[in-house]
Formats: structure tokens, C-alpha cells, sequence
């Protein structure tokens, strides 16, 4: 198929940046979104231009690299997916397609798509972490019998790949997704519930002095998510979050 | 050409690793403090170094080229984790555990790095329960076991089908708590591109800031490399796009040996190329060859009206179907070793029987397994009259419930539903065994240089088992390196901190400069890409699934020249001081086409056929094994290890023995 892209190109930080469009030819339904933009890039080095900046490395959609906002949506329009996970069947010839970058205060553009999202890593560095030496004189493994309910929603909970389109996506650029399933997995088991509540204030505190918007409950951050990250973890946080702030 | 020695300690096998940390030295914590360690990559290997390093008192510096250390390529590992926990009581052992993997590698590892590497294995299941990763439970509470191939026993501990993943958020996290307290300083966005050594030892790297492009000088007292392997000179592979050789390399130009280069795993199942602008192949975990059974038609009409799309593979009757594992190998069947089973898919599609445009794909059915499922069901239900219909929509549950995500995932990928149609898979590059030569201590041949993980070579021999690369990269960085490098390092509480400001760092600074700025001064013509590709053919090809003499060395000559057109005609847009993707590819390639000679350059020298490594010249002949891969220990039983020299092919071989004290060396039979 034939398509016409509309792309974000800021040459760094202080650029001002505008959209510009390119055309590509022959794309095969078969393609990811990312291997469409490789034709692009393909095609731009070929006649002496820059190529497009995108951040990418698994191409599995796990590792939350990936980072494009496309026809107004955070990683594309088909539901659980990421943008290297994306298909170009999901698209039809002769399509205008507009990419851009993830964008918010707290995750600035770099160059063209690729944005800084080392904010996530502050606020994990806040509290993301249960406090254990990596001595391996811990107690065996099975010795806390753990629930298989709890086991499982801890699981899901930490299934998130931090790629950040539930920020792109919320109009208030809210990161409470994120963070909500950080806080979740660890109070959901028992060797995180020590430190659980102080550590669903560090947190949040780390949140606020990012500049993420707070949360007026819209639901946009669970629709867009690739890993399909629960609200319901939110709820949890709050209650750390409150249950911590009164003692 | 001589003989190195690997450092291993003496005394019988089980008590080899204890009486080493009884011995060894250590560094009073107070030292600690004054002693800098730079970590490179932030995998499983590095970031479980990093965060231990860090916990135990030294100053870690480290650095990974995403932007964040939790992107590392060890996210995306599926199936799972190998301990000898024996919780299912099968009879597991450190003991078993150590035999499968040194038999599993063909008997081409280091016996004792293998039994240390079990005996710590249980440590790790242990320390990232403690961490909050979130392993499969069962309705006890206890934790759940899975098996995978090769071996006999349920010792694969996993999370859903992204272990990697959260083995890997736990490293990170427990880098978090040091990053917090000020004891690990983190680079994210940082390119390792040189080693720098100071009167012999390694002191230091020059790295580039990939947001700015700025050359960065930094010291530390010992050098540790955690930069995972080397499966993209091959162009496809399951890797992720970025994984490179480039610190690995830069560090055997400075003298480190590279050890076993051409033991390379090709992994099964994998999703196939579907056209020329592939950028990655996607794996299927192994674990599907339970319930999967492996086919091609056996007639050739049939594959014929199939790849023109006049036949589907559900109409093909199960007598003209040829299941090829079952009936080469009828003990094993579908669950050969992974070597074994890629190359009997290459054989039936060189043959002609690949059911696919490219030629390149057999069928991976799971359409027996719904039904023996189903009627399991209906039986347990007390549905005695079930129609099929019901009994394939109870069989599916069961799959579903297992497999879930991997045929979501295909299905996502190809847009066909596996539920009712076979899957289509063929072999992939995946892992390689050979990286870095490292001793007992996991220092390379460079003084205060380590390799761990996925980097080095030592534990895996010719082919890698399920699930075991995971525990080599947390044992290394958790509980193997943070021993052996204090031995090191006791020698080092006097020496201060090391200067920048020194002759080898502007050496090192300069070479590096000189490089990125021919590269992107080159006004060449031809797309970095382009280059990756064709070194992928040509290793593909000739270095691949099967390999022999005349093939060998048309490769490194074609690798050489490539090599030439590449640094004549590259084009690399953009400067050398700004953010410049193509730049960091152009980097990785150049490396690639020096690697990809040594590679080929290594299999030509081993004319014997080993776990991965499979030479056509050496096969077994007549017998019941007639055709099958033909070890030759007594020529071959030696770990290569390659010194640089100025260019790959003047590259000299020296030779560290195997000796096997504890195991017996025996052929690999699966049939
Ligand atoms: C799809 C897939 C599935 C797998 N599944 C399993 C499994 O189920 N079980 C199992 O045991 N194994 C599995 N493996 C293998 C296993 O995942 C890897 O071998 C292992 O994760 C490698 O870990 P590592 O720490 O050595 O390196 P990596 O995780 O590759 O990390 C390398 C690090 O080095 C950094 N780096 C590289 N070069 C530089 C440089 N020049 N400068 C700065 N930083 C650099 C990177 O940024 C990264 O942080 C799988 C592999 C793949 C591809
Ligand atoms: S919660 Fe979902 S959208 Fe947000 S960072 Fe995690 S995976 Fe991405
Ligand atoms: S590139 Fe890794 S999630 Fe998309």
C-alpha cells in the first residue's frame, strides 16, 4: 500500500519542531509500524536526509522502548498492543497517518520521537524496591506460602513495561497507572507489605515533583495501556497512599 | 599457538567453590569505599553486579545504552529459570542439575564453573522471592515448576511467559536502592567504545553520551563487561535490534581473548520471514513442543497446492503427513534438543518440503494435543457422549490456559489463529555460547577486566539448555563475581583513584573520536543497513545451521571485502556530536564484520561437529546413528580462545584443555 505520514521532526531539546509529511510506497500488510518507518528511513538515507529518531529495541513489546503516539493514540489504534507490535494490516492504502511523540511536561522531547522518560526512573528510585541484600542468605523461597490470587494479581500488576502511554494518553498527564502498579505488586505480597505504606508516599511525593498531573479518574491511562494494567491498581495505592498519610 | 589456564581451583569438584571463598581475599569494608568499579550493561548480569557491588560498599559507575537500565535485552526472555530446588521431589540435585548442563553443552564447558553455577542456582530462586518477583504459584502457595527440554526432571521456575522480565525488574529494583543512596551512579544512554588500560591492567572506558555525542572518560579500578551476546551479526535474529558486540570486541582488540566464537544457538521455533524488510524474528518459547507435534507433508503435490493456496494443511491426510522428529528420533521425538531439532526443519526444507512462500517453515500442530485434552475434560466432567465439537472446545481450554499469550502473540504477529491452523515456525538465531574467555574468577585475559553473562563463554559449552542462561547471568552477577573480584581488588587499597587524565585515556579518547568522525565524514552511498544485511547472508549461509570447509572459507573472504566496501561506500547522516542512531548502528556493524570473520575463521579450525556447531565433514556413518552429528574429543575436547592481532584472520588460537574428571564423555543420543 501507499501511504502519506504527517511526522514530528524537532532536531533536539530547544527545537521548536513542526510535523512534516513523507510519502512511502509498497508497504506490505505484513509489516510492523516500526518496520513501515525503517522503509521511510531507508528511503530518506538513500537521497542524503536525516532519518526519523524513534526509540526501539525489543520489537516484542516488552521491553517499552517504543514510544510513538499515532493517529491520536498512544502506541497506535488496535487495543494491547505496542507500536512495534503494531501491523500495517490494521491500516489501509492510501492512509494519512500522523506520528508523533509521546508527549508531556515530565517526559521532554529529545530528537523527533524520542522523548526523555528517565523521570519513571526517579520515581522507582524513590521507592520501587523492596529493602533486601542480594546476599542470598535469605529465608528458602517456599518458606512464606504465598496465595495463588495474590501471587497472580501481583503478577499482572507487574506486568507493566514503563513505556509511559498511560501519561501520553491522560489529559492531565497523570503518571498514577505507573505508579499505582509498582506500589500494587509489593503490598500485594508479603515480603513488600513492610515498607508498603512508606513507600506509596515516597512515591507519590517523587510523582508530584516530576510534574505528572494529578489523576480526575478518566479511565484514558487503562484503555491505552499495552500490558493492560488494571484501574483497580490505583485504588490499591490510594489506600496505601491514605493509610500511610493518617498514621 | 599455546596452552592457557583457566585458574581452577583444586580439590574435588563439590568442594571447589567453598574452599575458594574460604580462602579467597577480601576487602575490609572501610577499603571498599575508596575502590570505583565501572558495570557495563545492566542486564541480568550487570545489574545484579551493579546492585551488589554497590550493596557490598564499592562505587559502581554503570551504563547501558537504553534509556533506562530496565530496557536491557534480558526483559525478553519467556520461559523460565533453571534450580536444583528438587521442590517437586523428582529427584532433582546440584549434582543432576551440573550433568545435564555439561552433557547438554556437548561436553565442551568448564566442569567446574557448571557445578558452581548449580550450586548457587538455588540461592537465586531464594534471593528474588525476597525481591518481590512474582513466580508462578500453585493453589498451596508454593512455587510452581515447569519442564524443558533436554532433561528429566521439573526445575524451570517462571513467571507467566515473561520471567525474563520480572528476574530482570528485580535486578533493577535492587539497583534502584543503591542508586538512591548515592552508591551506583547510572548512565543511562551511554555507548561503552573503548577499553582503556593502564600498565597492563584495565582502568577505565571511554563511552559516548548518545544524547549529545559527547566522548566521556571514566576510571574505575576494575572493568566489569555484563554486554550480553553477539546472535545480530547474523542480521535476524530473536535479539533485540540494539544488542551488540562493540564493548566486547573493543575489549578483545586491547588483548582480551574471544573464546568459541562460532557456537551459536539456533532456536527452533520462531515465527518465519515473511518478506525482505524483516527487522527481527520473534521466538516461540520451547516449552510448545510439549503439546506441539512437529510435521511437513510428505508428499510434495501437496506442498505445492499448499504455498499456492489450493490446499490448506488442515485437508492434508494425517498419512501423507511426515511427522520427521518422531520418526527420526522415535525416544525423544518432539522434544529433541534444540540443535538437533533446527537442523532436521533445515534438512525436510532444503529437501523442498517447507510449507511457506519463502520454502522456509514447517508445521508446529497442536491440533492432537486439543483433542487428548478435550477427551480428558469430558472424561473428568462425566461427558461420555461428547460430540468432537465439544470435546476440541474443552481441548482448547486447556491449551488456551497454557498457552495463551504465545498464540495471542503469533496470532498478533502473523494474523492467523494457531487455535485452528498449525503454527508455521522455523529456526532462528538466538543465543551464543561463545563471548569473552574468562578463568575460574570470570577475568578475561585482561587483568581487572571481568566478563559475565551472555558476554563471556564459559558455561553453556556448544549448546545452551532451556532456562539457563537466566540463572548463569543472576549467579554470575549475585553471587560468583562479587567473591572474585575482591580478590582482585585487595591488591588495590593503596593505589587512589585512578586519573582521566592520562596518555592511555587520551589514546583511547582520540581512537574513538577518529572513528565516529571518518564514519560519519564518509559520504558513502550505501545505507548502514544495507551492509547488516549482507554480512546476515553471508553468515547465514555459510556460518549457519551447517556448516563445512569450502564454505568457511568462502565466508571470510567474503566477509573481508565486505568489510572494505563497507568503510568505502557507508553513508551515516547527521554529526558525530548530537544524537545520531545511524551513527550507533554504523559503530555496531563495523564490529560485526570483524567478529563475523573470527566466527567463521573458529569453525573452519573446529572440524569436529558439537552441540551447535555442526560440520558436514564430520557425521557419523553407517549405524543406527548414520547421519547424525560425530564429536571427536580427541581432537577437539579444547575451548578456542583468540588473540588479536591486527586483523580477524591473523587472529592466533590458543587452547585451554577440557578435562572431565566427574563426567564421563559420551555421545548425545536421542533416537
Ligand atoms: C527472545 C528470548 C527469549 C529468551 N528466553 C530465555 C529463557 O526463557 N530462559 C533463559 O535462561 N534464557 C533465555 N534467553 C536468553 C537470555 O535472555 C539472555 O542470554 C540473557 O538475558 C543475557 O543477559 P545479559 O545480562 O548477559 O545481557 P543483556 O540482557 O543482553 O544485557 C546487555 C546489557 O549491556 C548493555 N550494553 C551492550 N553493549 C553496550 C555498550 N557498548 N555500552 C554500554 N552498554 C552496553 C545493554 O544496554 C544491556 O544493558 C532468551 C533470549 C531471547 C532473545
Ligand atoms: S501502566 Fe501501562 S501504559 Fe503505563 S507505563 Fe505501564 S505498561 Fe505503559
Ligand atoms: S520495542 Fe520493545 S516494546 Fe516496542
Amino acid at each position: 500500500m501507499n501511504l502519506t505520514l504527517k511526522i514530528w521532526r524537532q532536531k533536539s531539546a530547544n527545537d521548536k519542531g513542526k510535523m512534516v509529511d513523507y510519502k512511502v510506497a509498497g508497504i506490505s500488510e505484513h509489516m510492523s509500524f516500526l518496520e513501515m518507518m525503517d522503509v521511510l528511513n531507508e528511503q530518506l538515507i538513500n537521497s542524503g536526509e536525516e532519518p526519523v529518531s524513534f526509540d526501539h529495541d525489543c520489537r516484542e513489546g516488552i521491553c517499552g522502548s517504543c514510544s510513538m503516539f499515532i493517529n491520536g493514540e498512544a502506541h497506535g489504534p488496535v487495543k494491547g498492543t505496542t507500536t512495534c507490535q503494531l501491523h500495517m494490516r490494521s491500516f489501509n492504502d492510501g492512509d494519512t497517518i500522523y506520528i508523533e511523540p509521546f508527549r508531556a511536561k515530565a517526559f521532554p522531547v529529545i530528537k523527533d520521537l524520542v522523548v526523555n522518560r528517565s523521570s519513571f526512573d526517579r520515581i522507582q528510585h524513590s521507592g520501587g524496591f523492596i529493602s533486601v541484600n542480594t546476599s542470598g542468605n535469605t529465608q528458602d523461597a517456599n518458606a512464606t506460602p504465598i496465595p495463588k490470587h495474590d501471587a497472580d494479581l501481583a503478577m499482572d500488576a507487574a506486568a507493566c513495561i514503563g513505556c509511559g502511554a498511560c501519561v501520553a494518553t491522560c489529559k492531565n498527564s497523570s503518571a498514577m497507572l505507573f505508579v499505582g502498579a509498582k506500589v500494587s505488586q509489593y503490598a500485594l505480597l508479603p515480603q513488600g507489605q513492610v515498607e508498603a505504606k512508606e513507600r506509596a508516599q515516597n512515591m507519590v511525593a517523587q510523582m508530584d515533583a516530576e510534574g505528572f498531573g494529578n489523576c480526575t479518574n478518566t479511565g484514558a491511562c487503562e484503555v491505552e495501556c499495552p500490558k493492560g494494567i488494571s484501574l483497580s491498581n490505583i485504588a490499591r495505592m490510594n489506600r496505601e497512599f491514605l493509610s500511610g498519610a493518617i498514621k | 599457538m599455546s596452552t592457557i589456564d583457566g585458574k581452577v581451583p583444586a580439590g574435588p569438584i563439590k568442594d571447589k567453590w567453598t574452599t575458594y571463598k574460604d580462602k579467597v581475599n577480601l576487602v575490609n569494608p572501610a577499603n571498599k569505599r575508596n575502590i570505583d568499579i565501572i558495570v557495563v550493561g545492566t542486564g541480568l548480569a550487570g545489574g545484579s553486579a551493579a546492585a551488589t557491588l554497590a550493596e557490598q560498599g564499592y562505587n559502581v559507575k554503570a551504563f547501558c545504552y537504553q534509556d533506562s537500565p530496565r530496557r536491557a535485552h534480558s526483559i525478553a526472555a519467556q520461559g523460565g529459570i533453571n534450580a536444583a530446588k528438587n521442590y517437586q521431589g523428582d529427584g532433582d540435585s546440584t549434582y543432576r542439575l551440573f550433568y545435564d548442563t555439561v552433557k547438554g553443552g556437548d561436553y565442551r564447558s568448564r566442569e567446574a564453573n557448571v557445578h558452581r553455577l548449580a550450586e548457587v542456582s538455588t540461592n537465586i530462586i531464594d534471593q528474588c522471592v525476597a525481591q518481590g518477583v512474582p513466580f508462578a504459584r500453585d493453589y498451596g502457595g508454593l512455587l510452581d515448576n515447569r519442564s524443558f527440554g533436554g532433561v528429566l526432571v521439573s526445575r524451570t521456575f517462571y513467571a507467566k511467559g515473561q520471567t525474563g522480565q520480572q528476574l530482570l525488574l528485580g535486578a533493577y529494583s535492587a539497583m534502584n536502592r543503591q542508586i538512591a543512596r548515592g552508591k551506583i551512579q547510572m548512565f543511562n544512554r551511554h555507548e561503552m567504545l573503548d577499553l582503556v588500560i593502564v600498565d597492563g591492567k584495565a582502568r577505565g572506558i571511554i563511552a559516548r553520551n548518545l544524547v549529545t555525542g559527547e566522548i566521556e572518560r571514566h576510571s574505575a579500578h576494575a572493568v566489569v563487561l555484563g554486554t550480553g551476546g553477539y546472535g545480530n551479526v547474523f542480521f535476524l535474529s530473536t535479539n533485540a535490534m540494539g544488542s551488540n558486540t562493540t564493548a566486547a570486541w573493543k575489549t578483545h582488540k586491547r588483548g582480551a581473548y574471544f573464546a568459541n566464537p562460532c557456537y551459536t544457538q539456533i532456536h527452533p521455533t520462531c515465527i518465519p520471514r515473511s518478506g525482505d524488510y524483516q527487522s527481527k524474528l520473534t521466538l516461540m518459547s520451547e516449552s510448545l513442543r510439549n503439546d506441539g507435534r512437529i510435521w511437513v507433508p510428505g508428499r510434495k503435490e501437496d506442498v505445492e497446492a499448499i504455498r499456492s493456496g489450493k490446499l490448506k494443511p488442515t485437508e492434508i491426510a494425517e498419512e501423507n503427513r511426515d511427522y520427521y522428529l518422531e520418526r527420526r528420533y522415535p525416544a525423544f521425538g518432539n522434544l529433541v534438543p534444540r540443535d538437533v531439532a533446527s537442523r532436521a526443519a533445515k534438512e525436510r526444507c532444503d529437501a523442498g518440503f517447507g510449507v511457506n512462500a519463502t520454502g522456509e517453515a514447517v508445521y508446529l500442530d497442536f491440533a492432537a494435543a486439543i483433542v487428548r485434552y478435550g477427551k480428558e475434560q469430558a472424561l473428568l466432567k462425566g461427558e461420555n457422549n461428547a460430540t468432537d465439537a465439544r470435546i476440541k472446545e474443552l481441548g482448547k481450554e486447556i491449551v488456551k490456559a497454557k498457552y495463551g499469550n504465545l498464540f495471542d502473540m503469533y496470532k498478533q504477529i502473523t494474523a492467523d489463529n494457531p487455535y485452528q491452523t498449525p503454527m508455521m515456525i522455523y529456526p532462528a538465531v538466538h543465543y551464543t555460547m561463545g563471548g569473552l574467555w574468562v578463568d575460574y574468577n570470570l577475568m578475561t585475559s585482561v587483568q581487572g577486566c571481568y566478563a559475565i553473562g551472555e558476554a563471556n563463554f564459559s558455561d553453556h559449552g556448544a549448546n545452551r539448555l532451556g532456562a539457563s542462561a537466566l540463572m548463569q547471568g543472576l549467579a554470575d552477577g549475585y553471587f560468583v563475581l562479587p567473591y572474585t573480584i575482591g580478590d582482585y581488588l585487595s591488591n588495590d587499597i593503596r593505589t587512589g583513584k585512578i586519573s582521566t587524565d592520562t596518555p592511555e585515556f587520551a589514546e583511547a579518547e582520540e581512537n574513538v573520536k577518529q572513528r565516529l568522525e571518518s564514519l560519519v565524514g564518509n559520504n558513502g552511498t550505501k545505507s548502514v543497513d544495507y551492509y547488516h544485511k549482507k554480512l546476515g547472508n553471508i553468515m547465514w549461509n555459510k556460518c549457519g545451521m551447517s556448516r563445512n570447509e569450502q564454505g568457511l572459507k568462502e565466508a571470510i573472504a567474503e566477509i573481508a571485502e565486505l568489510r572494505d566496501d563497507f568503510y568505502k561506500n557507508v553513508s551515516v547522516p547527521g554529526g558525530a556530536y548530537e544524537l545520531n542512531q545511524e551513527l550507533e548502528k554504523a559503530g555496531r556493524v563495523a564490529d560485526f564484520l570483524e567478529l563475523g570473520e573470527l566466527f567463521a575463521k573458529d569453525a573452519l579450525d573446529r572440524n569436529e561437529s558439537c552441540g551447535g556447531h555442526f560440520r558436514e565433514e564430520s557425521v557419523e556413518v553407517g549405524g543406527p546413528q548414520d547421519g547424525e552429528a560425530l564429536r571427536d574429543d580427541e581432537n577437539y575436547a579444547y575451548v578456542s580462545a583468540w588473540e588479536y592481532k591486527g586483523k580477524p584472520s591473523d587472529a592466533v588460537l590458543h587452547k585451554e584443555e577440557l578435562t572431565f574428571n566427574d563426567i564421563k564423555l559420551t555421545q548425545r543420543s536421542y533416537k
